[in-house]
């Protein structure tokens, strides 16, 4: 698998995620600079975490309309997995690759712990190697993560099983106590219609080596691997 | 030309920000306040001088980025 990794200016899990991919990959992962719009032929892009330019405007805002992602899209459409994480999700969710938004969390303050989340589905090259249903822990660290859809988008998602992963307590229960930012319905991750991109606010890149203090996000790398290798 | 924008979060979407501010009021002793949201106000330079050209372009504008249509509604005014 060549993947790839978006750096904009503010971008600041970029090199951390790169490291998880070339991991799995066994390959030096691409750094493709938001200006770039002659990409190499990759298999998987990814949009990491930070605060790309400054979160102006609003966060992802100005990712969404950058040179680089006008080509991720392009990709995007024809079946090019995209994974959004963290601010790459909110970026995203901008530029309409899935659907919904990011506001400020519902307690106002910027959370950073690890939080768990029960996988809804596994049908999806992120997630072949997780069961639906299963508990994983994975780190958070962000402010404005409180994902809004209107009610029909929200009950088209779960309709269609385009739900990634929900917050939920290490029992695996969906409770308003396991969800740390004020998510509707505790998403915590979403896919487009074709599940090609995921979206997620929790960082499968911060525990995925043993050193870190967990594994359970390496699966979601390992995984991409297997099914596009 | 210049244009006026205010953009502001749609009725239903909570406010969090908007709340903190109401409870920041009534600590401060202003007790007949409610309904606290916030938004942006944006303005911008235009050449041309056909207002209903502009205004349409500030829609746009506002559609492409200014505004996540989604959570937000927007509203311009034009003027001289």
């Amino acid at each position: 698998m060549r993947a790839g990794v978006v750096v904009f200016p503010g971008s600041n899990c970029d090199r951390d995620v790169a490291v998880a991919l070339s991991q799995s990959t066994g390959k030096k992962t691409a750094m493709i600079w938001h200006r770039d719009t002659d990409l190499p032929d990759l298999d998987l892009i990814v949009v990491p975490g930070g605060f790309s330019y400054g979160d102006y405007l609003r966060c992802g805002a100005m990712g969404a309309h950058s040179p680089v992602m006008q080509e991720i899209k392009r990709r995007a459409e024809k079946g090019t997995r995209v994974l959004g994480i963290c601010n790459g999700f909110q970026i995203i969710t901008e530029a309409g690759l899935v659907p919904g938004v990011l506001m400020r969390n519902a307690g106002l303050k910027y959370v950073c712990k690890d939080v768990f989340l029960r996988v809804e589905d596994s049908q999806s090259a992120f997630t072949a190697r997780y069961n639906a249903g299963q508990i994983v822990r994975i780190p958070i660290g962000h402010g404005e993560g409180n994902y809004f859809a209107d009610d029909e988008t929200l009950d088209r998602l779960e309709g269609e099983g385009l739900v990634a992963f929900r917050y939920a307590t290490p029992t695996g229960e969906i409770t308003l106590d396991a969800n740390p930012n004020g998510s509707q319905r505790n998403i915590a991750g979403v896919f487009n219609k074709s599940r090609t991109v995921l979206g997620m606010m929790p960082h499968p890149e911060r525990l995925s080596d043993p050193k870190l203090g967990g594994t359970d996000g390496r699966a979601m790398f390992d995984a991409l691997v297997e099914t596009l290798a | 030309m210049k244009a006026k924008v205010h953009i502001t979060l749609k009725n239903g979407v909570l406010d969090p920000q908007g709340k903190a501010v109401e409870h920041a009021l009534h600590g401060q002793g202003f007790k007949g306040v409610s309904d606290v949201r916030q938004g942006k106000f944006i303005e911008l330079k235009l050449t041309g001088s056909d207002k209903a050209k502009a205004k349409a372009e500030v829609e746009e504008m506002c559609k492409k980025l200014l505004a996540n249509t989604v959570i937000e509604n927007f509203s311009v005014e034009v003027t001289d």
